[in-house]
């Protein structure tokens, strides 16, 4: 089974966690102010690249919090995880590059 | 209000009456007892210690208990305590005034789950029947608790003694998770 390193909780096995979507997608402070195209591609647009992906996850079954972390989308190998509302770790490979 | 204390019985008590005895793999339904949710900030954590009697444990997983009181670390500001049924009153008036002003909340949910222990040489092997974690002693030493999975059912597990722990299960979650557990030790039966 794929072991998920949650920031609080330390690795645990992955049916412990639900996926959450792409990280560091910042909500507009004042979204009546956005034109129709700009609040759609906050709403819609995501970034899908092959290769490492920042993204939420929650260890919904343990902890209960939020986190982010950076997956390989092509092998599924998680680079790092990291508490929310913090950057992306420094020195990781950027969005869309092979995690090793 | 109506006294619903008297009315309490176990959701699984036909279960429990016919359940086999085991030196190896013992299972037992635990008595009632009074459980709060609780979730602050750290000066309202620390305002809660002070009522409790023990500081609220810091470390990721791991229970603190004194007497019959215990606290469970469920998240980075979150912990289920636990304490007799007859100190319930009492206590949340207490923490009532001592938390007053600060953000926090406290919610009682003792209703909401069962407890069970499963106890003997064979206990973790019996849990693991439905639980990914590894439970050798190094990684799921005595004083540590979670919530995780057991089968299909969220249940919050803690470590008490080297061959004892205790879940707590939802009352609806209940019969399946004994049955579960029932299913697993039938060879130490
Ligand atoms: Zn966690």
């Amino acid at each position: 089974m794929l072991i998920i390193a949650c920031p609080y909780c330390g690795p645990r096995p992955e049916l412990e966690f639900r996926y959450g979507g792409e990280a560091h997608v910042a909500r507009p402070v004042d979204p009546s102010t956005l034109s129709d195209e700009d609040w759609g591609a906050f709403l819609y647009q995501r970034a899908n690249p092959r290769g490492l992906h920042a993204e939420r996850w929650r260890h919904v079954h343990g902890c209960g919090r939020f986190f982010n972390a950076l997956r390989d989308t092509t092998t599924d190998f998680f680079a790092a995880t990291y508490e929310t509302g913090t950057p992306r770790p420094a020195g990781t490979p950027a969005d869309g590059e092979t995690s090793r | 209000m109506a006294d619903l204390s008297t009315m309490r019985t176990p959701a699984i008590e036909a279960l429990v009456t016919a359940s086999p005895a085991s030196h190896l793999a013992a299972l037992t339904a635990l008595p009632p007892r009074t459980r709060f949710s609780f979730r602050g900030r750290p000066a309202a954590v620390t305002a809660f210690g002070t009522v409790l009697g023990f500081d609220l444990p810091q470390v990721a997983c791991r229970f603190a208990e004194d007497g019959a009181r215990r606290a469970l670390w469920l998240g980075p500001d979150e912990w289920l305590v636990t304490l007799p049924d007859r100190e319930a009153t009492a206590f949340a008036g207490a923490a009532a005034t001592a938390l007053a002003g600060l953000p926090s909340s406290l919610v009682d949910v003792s209703q909401r789950s069962l407890a069970l222990a499963v106890s003997g040489p064979m206990a973790a092997r019996i849990i693991n029947a439905g639980c990914p974690l590894d439970l050798s002693p190094d990684a799921f030493p005595v004083g540590m608790c979670t919530r995780t999975l057991l089968g299909k059912a969220e249940i919050v597990l803690s470590r008490t003694d080297e061959a004892r722990f205790e879940i707590d299960v939802w009352r609806s979650f209940a019969d399946y998770v004994w049955r579960l557990l029932e299913e697993a030790r039938r060879e130490f039966v």
